[in-house]
Protein backbone atom coordinates (compact mmCIF):
# COMPACT_ATOMS: atom_id res chain seq x y z
CA UNK A 1 0.00 0.00 0.00
CA UNK A 2 1.52 3.34 -1.00
CA UNK A 3 2.49 5.62 1.88
CA UNK A 4 0.24 8.56 2.58
CA UNK A 5 2.08 11.82 2.16
CA UNK A 6 0.95 15.43 2.16
CA UNK A 7 3.17 16.75 -0.58
CA UNK A 8 2.73 19.96 -2.55
CA UNK A 9 3.06 19.77 -6.33
CA UNK A 10 6.41 21.11 -7.58
CA UNK A 11 4.79 22.86 -10.52
CA UNK A 12 6.71 20.96 -13.19
CA UNK A 13 4.72 21.57 -16.34
CA UNK A 14 5.32 22.25 -20.03
CA UNK A 15 9.08 22.83 -20.07
CA UNK A 16 9.64 19.65 -18.07
CA UNK A 17 7.23 17.72 -20.28
CA UNK A 18 9.09 18.80 -23.41
CA UNK A 19 12.43 18.12 -21.74
CA UNK A 20 11.38 14.57 -20.86
CA UNK A 21 10.11 14.10 -24.43
CA UNK A 22 13.28 15.29 -26.16
CA UNK A 23 15.61 13.54 -23.67
CA UNK A 24 13.81 10.25 -24.37
CA UNK A 25 14.05 10.62 -28.13
CA UNK A 26 17.64 11.90 -28.10
CA UNK A 27 18.84 9.04 -25.89
CA UNK A 28 16.77 6.53 -27.83
CA UNK A 29 18.10 7.73 -31.19
CA UNK A 30 21.71 7.37 -30.04
CA UNK A 31 21.01 3.84 -28.80
CA UNK A 32 19.35 2.89 -32.10
CA UNK A 33 22.22 4.42 -34.07
CA UNK A 34 24.67 2.34 -32.04
CA UNK A 35 22.67 -0.89 -32.37
CA UNK A 36 22.32 -0.44 -36.14
CA UNK A 37 26.06 0.05 -36.47
CA UNK A 38 26.94 -2.89 -34.22
CA UNK A 39 24.51 -5.44 -35.52
CA UNK A 40 23.26 -4.14 -38.86
CA UNK A 41 24.21 -4.43 -42.54
CA UNK A 42 26.22 -1.89 -44.53
CA UNK A 43 22.86 -0.79 -45.88
CA UNK A 44 21.89 0.34 -42.35
CA UNK A 45 24.77 2.81 -42.10
CA UNK A 46 22.68 5.64 -43.52
CA UNK A 47 19.91 5.15 -40.95
CA UNK A 48 22.53 4.90 -38.20
CA UNK A 49 24.07 8.20 -39.32
CA UNK A 50 20.62 9.76 -39.34
CA UNK A 51 20.05 8.54 -35.77
CA UNK A 52 23.25 10.19 -34.52
CA UNK A 53 22.55 13.36 -36.50
CA UNK A 54 19.07 13.60 -34.95
CA UNK A 55 20.17 12.73 -31.41
CA UNK A 56 22.54 15.61 -30.72
CA UNK A 57 20.39 18.61 -31.78
CA UNK A 58 17.48 17.19 -29.74
CA UNK A 59 19.82 16.82 -26.79
CA UNK A 60 20.84 20.48 -27.13
CA UNK A 61 17.24 21.53 -26.54
CA UNK A 62 17.19 19.74 -23.17
CA UNK A 63 19.42 22.01 -21.05
CA UNK A 64 17.69 25.03 -22.57
CA UNK A 65 14.29 23.75 -21.41
CA UNK A 66 15.66 22.78 -18.00
CA UNK A 67 17.25 26.18 -17.50
CA UNK A 68 14.15 28.11 -18.54
CA UNK A 69 12.13 26.10 -16.02
CA UNK A 70 14.37 27.10 -13.11
CA UNK A 71 13.25 29.90 -10.80
CA UNK A 72 16.78 31.31 -11.09
CA UNK A 73 18.01 30.33 -14.57
CA UNK A 74 21.33 32.16 -14.11
CA UNK A 75 22.16 29.72 -11.34
CA UNK A 76 21.94 26.63 -13.54
CA UNK A 77 25.64 25.99 -12.94
CA UNK A 78 24.93 25.38 -9.24
CA UNK A 79 23.84 21.91 -10.36
CA UNK A 80 27.42 21.20 -11.43
CA UNK A 81 29.59 23.33 -9.17
CA UNK A 82 29.09 24.04 -5.47
CA UNK A 83 28.48 27.77 -5.19
CA UNK A 84 30.25 27.92 -1.83
CA UNK A 85 33.31 25.74 -2.16
CA UNK A 86 33.77 25.67 -5.92
CA UNK A 87 33.98 21.88 -5.82
CA UNK A 88 31.97 19.75 -8.19
CA UNK A 89 28.42 19.03 -6.99
CA UNK A 90 27.51 15.38 -7.27
CA UNK A 91 24.94 13.42 -5.31
CA UNK A 92 24.59 9.83 -6.47
CA UNK A 93 21.26 9.38 -4.66
CA UNK A 94 19.72 12.55 -6.18
CA UNK A 95 18.53 11.67 -9.72
CA UNK A 96 18.48 15.37 -10.63
CA UNK A 97 22.15 15.71 -9.72
CA UNK A 98 23.02 12.46 -11.45
CA UNK A 99 20.88 13.46 -14.44
CA UNK A 100 22.66 16.77 -14.99
CA UNK A 101 26.00 14.95 -15.07
CA UNK A 102 24.50 12.28 -17.31
CA UNK A 103 23.28 14.94 -19.73
CA UNK A 104 26.67 16.66 -19.75
CA UNK A 105 28.61 13.46 -20.43
CA UNK A 106 26.08 12.19 -22.95
CA UNK A 107 26.41 15.57 -24.63
CA UNK A 108 30.11 14.91 -25.18
CA UNK A 109 29.50 11.49 -26.73
CA UNK A 110 26.52 12.76 -28.71
CA UNK A 111 28.55 15.65 -30.10
CA UNK A 112 31.46 13.45 -31.20
CA UNK A 113 29.12 10.92 -32.82
CA UNK A 114 27.19 13.75 -34.48
CA UNK A 115 30.39 15.09 -36.02
CA UNK A 116 31.52 11.61 -37.02
CA UNK A 117 28.16 10.89 -38.69
CA UNK A 118 28.23 14.24 -40.47
CA UNK A 119 31.78 13.53 -41.65
CA UNK A 120 31.04 9.97 -42.71
CA UNK A 121 27.97 11.04 -44.62
CA UNK A 122 29.96 13.74 -46.39
CA UNK A 123 27.63 16.51 -45.24
CA UNK A 124 30.61 18.59 -44.14
CA UNK A 125 33.85 18.20 -46.01
CA UNK A 126 36.19 19.32 -43.23
CA UNK A 127 39.62 17.77 -43.22
CA UNK A 128 39.28 16.81 -39.56
CA UNK A 129 36.18 14.77 -40.37
CA UNK A 130 37.71 13.02 -43.38
CA UNK A 131 38.48 9.73 -41.64
CA UNK A 132 35.37 9.77 -39.45
CA UNK A 133 33.80 6.69 -41.02
CA UNK A 134 36.97 4.66 -40.61
CA UNK A 135 37.35 5.73 -36.96
CA UNK A 136 33.71 4.90 -36.21
CA UNK A 137 34.20 1.42 -37.62
CA UNK A 138 37.38 0.76 -35.62
CA UNK A 139 37.37 -1.17 -32.33
CA UNK A 140 38.14 2.03 -30.42
CA UNK A 141 35.32 3.83 -32.18
CA UNK A 142 32.92 1.05 -31.28
CA UNK A 143 33.99 1.11 -27.62
CA UNK A 144 33.49 4.87 -27.57
CA UNK A 145 30.08 4.50 -29.20
CA UNK A 146 28.96 1.81 -26.73
CA UNK A 147 30.06 3.84 -23.70
CA UNK A 148 28.02 6.71 -25.12
CA UNK A 149 25.07 4.34 -25.52
CA UNK A 150 25.18 3.60 -21.78
CA UNK A 151 24.83 7.34 -21.10
CA UNK A 152 22.11 7.49 -23.78
CA UNK A 153 20.15 4.73 -22.03
CA UNK A 154 20.59 6.63 -18.79
CA UNK A 155 19.38 9.97 -20.18
CA UNK A 156 16.30 8.36 -21.70
CA UNK A 157 15.46 6.52 -18.46
CA UNK A 158 16.51 8.72 -15.54
CA UNK A 159 13.69 11.23 -16.08
CA UNK A 160 11.29 8.53 -14.87
CA UNK A 161 13.54 7.76 -11.90
CA UNK A 162 13.62 11.49 -11.11
CA UNK A 163 9.85 11.49 -10.70
CA UNK A 164 9.88 8.29 -8.64
CA UNK A 165 12.52 9.54 -6.21
CA UNK A 166 10.13 11.92 -4.49
CA UNK A 167 7.22 11.64 -2.13
CA UNK A 168 4.68 12.77 -4.74
CA UNK A 169 1.63 10.50 -4.96
CA UNK A 170 1.65 8.37 -8.14
CA UNK A 171 5.30 9.08 -9.02
CA UNK A 172 6.70 7.67 -5.79
CA UNK A 173 4.21 4.81 -5.62
CA UNK A 174 5.71 2.85 -8.53
CA UNK A 175 9.10 1.50 -9.59
CA UNK A 176 8.20 1.35 -13.28
CA UNK A 177 8.74 4.92 -14.51
CA UNK A 178 12.45 4.65 -15.38
CA UNK A 179 11.82 1.61 -17.57
CA UNK A 180 8.60 3.00 -18.99
CA UNK A 181 10.16 6.29 -20.10
CA UNK A 182 13.08 4.38 -21.62
CA UNK A 183 10.84 2.03 -23.63
CA UNK A 184 8.68 4.91 -24.76
CA UNK A 185 11.74 7.02 -25.63
CA UNK A 186 13.15 4.21 -27.78
CA UNK A 187 9.83 3.82 -29.55
CA UNK A 188 9.66 7.59 -30.15
CA UNK A 189 13.24 7.56 -31.45
CA UNK A 190 12.51 4.72 -33.90
CA UNK A 191 9.47 6.67 -35.10
CA UNK A 192 11.53 9.87 -35.50
CA UNK A 193 14.17 8.07 -37.58
CA UNK A 194 11.44 6.43 -39.68
CA UNK A 195 9.80 9.80 -40.21
CA UNK A 196 13.04 11.49 -41.26
CA UNK A 197 14.19 8.61 -43.46
CA UNK A 198 11.09 8.87 -45.69
CA UNK A 199 12.71 11.32 -48.05
CA UNK A 200 16.14 9.66 -47.98
CA UNK A 201 16.48 6.66 -50.23
CA UNK A 202 19.55 5.22 -48.46
CA UNK A 203 18.14 5.49 -44.94
CA UNK A 204 14.79 4.11 -46.09
CA UNK A 205 16.50 0.74 -46.70
CA UNK A 206 16.39 0.18 -42.94
CA UNK A 207 12.68 0.99 -42.69
CA UNK A 208 11.60 -2.61 -42.16
CA UNK A 209 14.10 -3.15 -39.35
CA UNK A 210 13.12 0.08 -37.64
CA UNK A 211 9.46 -0.89 -37.82
CA UNK A 212 10.25 -4.27 -36.33
CA UNK A 213 12.28 -2.68 -33.53
CA UNK A 214 9.54 -0.16 -32.85
CA UNK A 215 7.07 -3.02 -32.56
CA UNK A 216 9.18 -4.61 -29.81
CA UNK A 217 9.67 -1.27 -28.04
CA UNK A 218 5.91 -0.64 -28.11
CA UNK A 219 5.21 -4.09 -26.66
CA UNK A 220 7.75 -3.38 -23.91
CA UNK A 221 6.10 -0.02 -23.31
CA UNK A 222 2.62 -1.58 -23.07
CA UNK A 223 3.86 -4.16 -20.56
CA UNK A 224 5.38 -1.38 -18.46
CA UNK A 225 2.20 0.72 -18.71
CA UNK A 226 0.26 -2.25 -17.34
CA UNK A 227 2.80 -2.70 -14.53
CA UNK A 228 2.67 1.04 -13.84
CA UNK A 229 -1.11 0.97 -13.38
CA UNK A 230 -1.00 -2.23 -11.30
CA UNK A 231 1.70 -0.95 -8.95
CA UNK A 232 -0.24 2.25 -8.24
CA UNK A 233 -2.85 0.29 -6.28
CA UNK A 234 -5.44 2.63 -4.78
CA UNK A 235 -3.81 5.74 -6.27
CA UNK A 236 -4.60 4.56 -9.80
CA UNK A 237 -7.81 6.62 -9.84
CA UNK A 238 -5.68 9.76 -9.75
CA UNK A 239 -4.19 8.97 -13.17
CA UNK A 240 -7.24 7.36 -14.76
CA UNK A 241 -9.97 9.57 -13.35
CA UNK A 242 -11.40 12.80 -14.67
CA UNK A 243 -10.24 14.05 -18.02
CA UNK A 244 -6.95 12.13 -17.88
CA UNK A 245 -8.61 9.19 -19.58
CA UNK A 246 -8.53 11.23 -22.82
CA UNK A 247 -4.74 11.39 -22.69
CA UNK A 248 -4.62 7.64 -21.99
CA UNK A 249 -6.74 7.10 -25.09
CA UNK A 250 -4.18 9.11 -27.06
CA UNK A 251 -1.46 6.88 -25.56
CA UNK A 252 -3.42 3.79 -26.61
CA UNK A 253 -3.93 5.11 -30.14
CA UNK A 254 -0.23 6.01 -30.25
CA UNK A 255 0.78 2.47 -29.34
CA UNK A 256 -1.90 0.09 -30.61
CA UNK A 257 -2.45 1.64 -34.05
CA UNK A 258 1.30 1.64 -34.89
CA UNK A 259 1.55 -1.90 -33.51
CA UNK A 260 -1.24 -3.12 -35.79
CA UNK A 261 0.08 -1.05 -38.69
CA UNK A 262 3.57 -2.47 -38.40
CA UNK A 263 2.37 -6.03 -37.87
CA UNK A 264 -0.44 -6.10 -40.40
CA UNK A 265 0.39 -3.36 -42.95
CA UNK A 266 -2.52 -4.37 -45.16
CA UNK A 267 -4.99 -3.15 -42.53
CA UNK A 268 -3.74 0.43 -42.59
CA UNK A 269 -2.35 0.66 -46.11
CA UNK A 270 -4.70 3.48 -46.91
CA UNK A 271 -3.04 5.75 -44.34
CA UNK A 272 -0.31 8.14 -45.50
CA UNK A 273 3.07 6.73 -44.39
CA UNK A 274 3.84 9.59 -42.01
CA UNK A 275 0.73 8.93 -39.92
CA UNK A 276 2.08 5.96 -37.97
CA UNK A 277 5.35 7.58 -36.78
CA UNK A 278 3.46 10.78 -35.94
CA UNK A 279 0.96 8.76 -33.89
CA UNK A 280 3.84 7.14 -32.01
CA UNK A 281 5.37 10.54 -31.21
CA UNK A 282 2.03 11.97 -30.07
CA UNK A 283 1.59 8.89 -27.86
CA UNK A 284 5.06 9.34 -26.35
CA UNK A 285 4.24 12.96 -25.53
CA UNK A 286 0.79 12.08 -24.13
CA UNK A 287 2.23 9.36 -21.89
CA UNK A 288 4.62 11.80 -20.27
CA UNK A 289 1.93 14.48 -20.06
CA UNK A 290 -0.58 12.27 -18.26
CA UNK A 291 2.03 11.05 -15.77
CA UNK A 292 3.47 14.50 -15.09
CA UNK A 293 0.21 16.45 -14.91
CA UNK A 294 -2.19 13.98 -13.26
CA UNK A 295 0.06 13.49 -10.23
CA UNK A 296 0.22 17.23 -9.66
CA UNK A 297 -3.48 17.95 -10.16
CA UNK B 1 29.47 23.35 18.21
CA UNK B 2 26.01 24.53 19.09
CA UNK B 3 23.68 21.90 20.45
CA UNK B 4 20.71 20.54 18.44
CA UNK B 5 17.55 22.52 19.07
CA UNK B 6 13.91 21.57 18.79
CA UNK B 7 10.31 22.71 19.01
CA UNK B 8 7.73 20.90 21.08
CA UNK B 9 4.22 21.88 20.00
CA UNK B 10 1.50 20.75 22.40
CA UNK B 11 -1.74 20.81 20.41
CA UNK B 12 -3.83 20.46 23.58
CA UNK B 13 -2.71 23.96 24.59
CA UNK B 14 -3.19 25.64 21.20
CA UNK B 15 -6.12 28.08 21.09
CA UNK B 16 -5.75 28.96 17.41
CA UNK B 17 -4.88 32.63 18.01
CA UNK B 18 -2.28 32.58 15.21
CA UNK B 19 0.09 34.80 17.18
CA UNK B 20 2.87 32.45 16.05
CA UNK B 21 1.99 33.02 12.39
CA UNK B 22 1.99 36.79 12.85
CA UNK B 23 5.27 36.79 14.78
CA UNK B 24 6.87 34.61 12.10
CA UNK B 25 5.72 36.93 9.33
CA UNK B 26 6.84 40.01 11.27
CA UNK B 27 10.32 38.73 12.03
CA UNK B 28 10.99 37.17 8.65
CA UNK B 29 9.37 39.93 6.60
CA UNK B 30 6.91 37.57 4.92
CA UNK B 31 3.98 39.02 2.96
CA UNK B 32 0.47 38.94 4.40
CA UNK B 33 -2.10 36.52 3.06
CA UNK B 34 -4.90 37.65 0.74
CA UNK B 35 -8.13 38.48 2.58
CA UNK B 36 -10.41 35.71 1.45
CA UNK B 37 -12.72 33.23 3.13
CA UNK B 38 -11.58 29.66 2.61
CA UNK B 39 -14.68 28.02 4.11
CA UNK B 40 -13.01 27.62 7.49
CA UNK B 41 -11.60 29.71 10.32
CA UNK B 42 -8.31 28.28 9.09
CA UNK B 43 -7.90 31.19 6.70
CA UNK B 44 -4.17 30.63 6.15
CA UNK B 45 -4.70 27.38 4.30
CA UNK B 46 -1.30 25.74 4.30
CA UNK B 47 2.41 26.12 4.81
CA UNK B 48 4.13 27.66 1.80
CA UNK B 49 6.79 30.17 0.78
CA UNK B 50 4.99 32.97 2.63
CA UNK B 51 3.62 30.96 5.58
CA UNK B 52 6.34 29.30 7.61
CA UNK B 53 4.01 28.72 10.56
CA UNK B 54 0.44 27.63 9.99
CA UNK B 55 -2.15 27.03 12.68
CA UNK B 56 -4.07 24.10 11.29
CA UNK B 57 -7.75 24.01 12.29
CA UNK B 58 -8.68 20.35 12.16
CA UNK B 59 -12.47 20.29 11.98
CA UNK B 60 -14.21 17.04 12.90
CA UNK B 61 -17.77 16.01 13.76
CA UNK B 62 -18.64 16.99 17.32
CA UNK B 63 -19.88 14.80 20.11
CA UNK B 64 -23.37 16.29 20.56
CA UNK B 65 -25.90 18.66 19.03
CA UNK B 66 -24.64 21.43 21.31
CA UNK B 67 -21.13 20.83 19.99
CA UNK B 68 -21.58 20.06 16.29
CA UNK B 69 -17.91 20.66 15.47
CA UNK B 70 -14.84 19.57 17.36
CA UNK B 71 -11.69 21.50 16.61
CA UNK B 72 -8.15 20.34 17.07
CA UNK B 73 -5.62 23.06 16.51
CA UNK B 74 -2.01 22.50 15.66
CA UNK B 75 0.62 25.10 14.90
CA UNK B 76 2.41 23.39 12.04
CA UNK B 77 5.95 24.13 10.92
CA UNK B 78 8.91 22.60 9.09
CA UNK B 79 9.94 19.47 10.96
CA UNK B 80 13.70 19.92 10.35
CA UNK B 81 13.92 16.12 9.97
CA UNK B 82 17.11 14.32 11.01
CA UNK B 83 16.87 12.44 7.70
CA UNK B 84 15.43 15.19 5.53
CA UNK B 85 13.84 14.30 2.18
CA UNK B 86 14.44 17.83 0.83
CA UNK B 87 18.12 17.80 1.71
CA UNK B 88 18.48 14.36 0.17
CA UNK B 89 17.25 15.34 -3.30
CA UNK B 90 18.57 18.94 -3.51
CA UNK B 91 20.97 18.89 -6.49
CA UNK B 92 22.72 22.19 -5.72
CA UNK B 93 23.56 21.74 -2.03
CA UNK B 94 21.40 24.80 -1.38
CA UNK B 95 19.73 22.91 1.45
CA UNK B 96 22.15 22.41 4.32
CA UNK B 97 22.15 21.32 7.94
CA UNK B 98 23.14 24.11 10.31
CA UNK B 99 25.25 23.97 13.45
CA UNK B 100 21.94 23.74 15.37
CA UNK B 101 21.09 20.55 13.41
CA UNK B 102 18.24 22.36 11.65
CA UNK B 103 17.56 22.32 7.89
CA UNK B 104 18.17 25.60 6.06
CA UNK B 105 17.69 26.67 2.43
CA UNK B 106 20.46 29.02 1.32
CA UNK B 107 18.60 31.60 -0.72
CA UNK B 108 21.70 32.69 -2.63
CA UNK B 109 22.40 29.12 -3.77
CA UNK B 110 18.92 27.73 -4.53
CA UNK B 111 18.17 27.85 -8.26
CA UNK B 112 14.47 27.07 -7.98
CA UNK B 113 14.46 23.55 -9.46
CA UNK B 114 11.69 22.60 -6.99
CA UNK B 115 12.87 19.02 -6.49
CA UNK B 116 12.67 19.59 -2.72
CA UNK B 117 8.99 20.51 -3.02
CA UNK B 118 8.13 17.15 -4.56
CA UNK B 119 10.19 15.40 -1.87
CA UNK B 120 8.90 17.00 1.36
CA UNK B 121 6.23 14.64 2.75
CA UNK B 122 4.82 17.39 4.96
CA UNK B 123 4.16 19.91 2.17
CA UNK B 124 6.28 22.46 3.98
CA UNK B 125 8.31 24.05 1.18
CA UNK B 126 6.83 26.59 -1.22
CA UNK B 127 8.16 28.24 -4.36
CA UNK B 128 8.46 32.02 -4.25
CA UNK B 129 7.96 33.24 -7.80
CA UNK B 130 9.34 36.68 -6.88
CA UNK B 131 12.70 35.39 -5.70
CA UNK B 132 12.65 32.29 -7.90
CA UNK B 133 13.64 30.11 -4.96
CA UNK B 134 12.19 27.52 -2.60
CA UNK B 135 11.41 28.83 0.87
CA UNK B 136 10.43 27.48 4.27
CA UNK B 137 10.93 27.98 7.99
CA UNK B 138 14.55 28.79 8.85
CA UNK B 139 14.02 27.96 12.54
CA UNK B 140 14.82 31.67 12.90
CA UNK B 141 18.45 30.87 12.15
CA UNK B 142 19.44 34.50 12.60
CA UNK B 143 17.83 34.60 16.05
CA UNK B 144 19.45 31.30 17.08
CA UNK B 145 22.85 32.72 16.15
CA UNK B 146 22.13 35.56 18.55
CA UNK B 147 20.88 33.34 21.39
CA UNK B 148 17.26 34.31 20.84
CA UNK B 149 14.24 32.01 20.78
CA UNK B 150 12.45 31.65 17.42
CA UNK B 151 9.78 34.31 16.96
CA UNK B 152 6.86 31.85 17.03
CA UNK B 153 7.85 30.27 20.35
CA UNK B 154 8.45 33.72 21.82
CA UNK B 155 5.00 34.97 20.82
CA UNK B 156 2.91 31.90 21.73
CA UNK B 157 0.67 33.09 24.62
CA UNK B 158 -0.27 29.59 25.88
CA UNK B 159 3.18 28.02 25.62
CA UNK B 160 1.78 25.52 23.15
CA UNK B 161 5.04 26.07 21.24
CA UNK B 162 8.07 25.34 23.35
CA UNK B 163 11.65 25.75 22.24
CA UNK B 164 14.92 24.46 23.65
CA UNK B 165 17.65 21.86 23.28
CA UNK B 166 16.23 18.85 21.43
CA UNK B 167 16.95 16.38 24.28
CA UNK B 168 15.18 18.68 26.69
CA UNK B 169 12.19 18.98 24.36
CA UNK B 170 11.94 15.19 24.13
CA UNK B 171 11.90 14.94 27.94
CA UNK B 172 9.30 17.73 28.20
CA UNK B 173 7.13 15.98 25.61
CA UNK B 174 7.39 12.62 27.40
CA UNK B 175 6.49 14.19 30.75
CA UNK B 176 3.48 16.00 29.26
CA UNK B 177 2.32 12.78 27.61
CA UNK B 178 2.51 10.97 30.97
CA UNK B 179 0.41 13.69 32.56
CA UNK B 180 -2.27 13.49 29.87
CA UNK B 181 -2.34 9.68 30.02
CA UNK B 182 -2.80 9.89 33.80
CA UNK B 183 -5.69 12.29 33.22
CA UNK B 184 -7.36 9.67 31.04
CA UNK B 185 -6.44 11.12 27.63
CA UNK B 186 -5.26 7.75 26.38
CA UNK B 187 -5.35 8.74 22.69
CA UNK B 188 -2.62 11.37 23.19
CA UNK B 189 0.71 10.56 21.53
CA UNK B 190 3.98 12.18 20.59
CA UNK B 191 4.70 12.55 16.87
CA UNK B 192 8.29 12.99 15.78
CA UNK B 193 10.42 10.71 17.91
CA UNK B 194 10.77 8.01 15.23
CA UNK B 195 9.74 9.58 11.94
CA UNK B 196 12.59 10.49 9.57
CA UNK B 197 15.24 9.65 12.13
CA UNK B 198 13.63 11.97 14.66
CA UNK B 199 12.13 15.37 13.97
CA UNK B 200 13.30 18.65 15.38
CA UNK B 201 9.66 19.67 15.71
CA UNK B 202 7.81 17.31 18.05
CA UNK B 203 4.05 17.38 18.32
CA UNK B 204 1.71 16.17 21.02
CA UNK B 205 -1.40 15.11 19.16
CA UNK B 206 -4.68 13.56 20.28
CA UNK B 207 -5.63 11.65 17.15
CA UNK B 208 -3.89 9.62 14.50
CA UNK B 209 -1.18 11.56 12.60
CA UNK B 210 -3.09 11.62 9.29
CA UNK B 211 -5.80 13.72 10.96
CA UNK B 212 -3.21 16.49 11.24
CA UNK B 213 -1.86 15.88 7.72
CA UNK B 214 1.17 14.11 9.13
CA UNK B 215 2.26 10.83 7.48
CA UNK B 216 2.11 7.83 9.80
CA UNK B 217 5.34 6.35 11.11
CA UNK B 218 5.10 3.56 8.50
CA UNK B 219 4.56 6.10 5.70
CA UNK B 220 7.45 8.33 6.81
CA UNK B 221 9.86 7.13 4.11
CA UNK B 222 12.60 8.89 2.18
CA UNK B 223 12.54 9.50 -1.61
CA UNK B 224 15.79 7.56 -2.01
CA UNK B 225 13.89 4.32 -1.27
CA UNK B 226 12.88 4.35 -4.94
CA UNK B 227 16.39 4.74 -6.37
CA UNK B 228 17.39 1.08 -6.56
CA UNK B 229 14.05 -0.40 -7.75
CA UNK B 230 13.64 2.34 -10.37
CA UNK B 231 17.17 2.07 -11.76
CA UNK B 232 16.86 -1.71 -11.67
CA UNK B 233 13.68 -1.59 -13.76
CA UNK B 234 15.37 0.80 -16.18
CA UNK B 235 18.38 -1.52 -16.45
CA UNK B 236 16.22 -4.59 -17.12
CA UNK B 237 14.29 -2.56 -19.72
CA UNK B 238 17.58 -1.50 -21.33
CA UNK B 239 18.75 -5.11 -21.55
CA UNK B 240 15.42 -6.28 -23.02
CA UNK B 241 15.50 -3.35 -25.49
CA UNK B 242 19.06 -4.25 -26.50
CA UNK B 243 17.98 -7.84 -27.15
CA UNK B 244 15.00 -6.52 -29.15
CA UNK B 245 17.42 -4.35 -31.12
CA UNK B 246 19.69 -7.31 -31.75
CA UNK B 247 16.76 -9.32 -33.12
CA UNK B 248 15.43 -6.45 -35.24
CA UNK B 249 18.72 -5.07 -36.57
CA UNK B 250 20.75 -8.28 -36.92
CA UNK B 251 22.58 -8.98 -40.17
CA UNK B 252 20.55 -11.03 -42.53
CA UNK B 253 22.90 -12.89 -44.81
CA UNK B 254 24.86 -9.82 -45.85
CA UNK B 255 28.31 -8.55 -45.14
CA UNK B 256 29.13 -7.18 -41.71
CA UNK B 257 29.56 -3.42 -41.41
Amino acid sequence: MPGEHFVVAPGWTWFILLYFFFAGISGGAYVIGTMLRLWGNPADLAASRLAFIVSFPLLLICPILLTIDLGQPARFWHMLVDAGSGALTFKAYSPMSLGVWGLTLFGLFGFVMFLAAVGEGGYLRWRILAGAGRVMGSALGKVFMVIGAIFAFFVAAYTGVLLAVSNQPVWSDTWTLGGLFLASGLSGAAATILLLSRGRREAALTEGKLMEADRYFIILELVLIALFLITLGGVVSKVLGGGWIILWLVVLVGTLVPLVAEWRPTLVRQLPPVVVPVLVLVGVLALRAVIIFSAQA
Amino acid sequence: MAQPVGFFTDTTLCIGCKACEVACKEWNGLPSNPLEFKGSYDNTGQLDHANWRHVRFVEQAGTSQDKPIAWSMMSDVCKHCANASCLEVCPTNAIVRTEFDTVFIQQDVCNGCRDCISACPYGVIGFNSNTGTAQKCTFCYDRLQNNLKPACATACPTQSIKFGPLDEMRKTAAARLDTLHQQGMSQARIYGNQEYGGLHALFLITDKPETYSLPSTESAVLPSRNNIPSYLTATVTAVVAAVAGLIAFRRRGEAKI
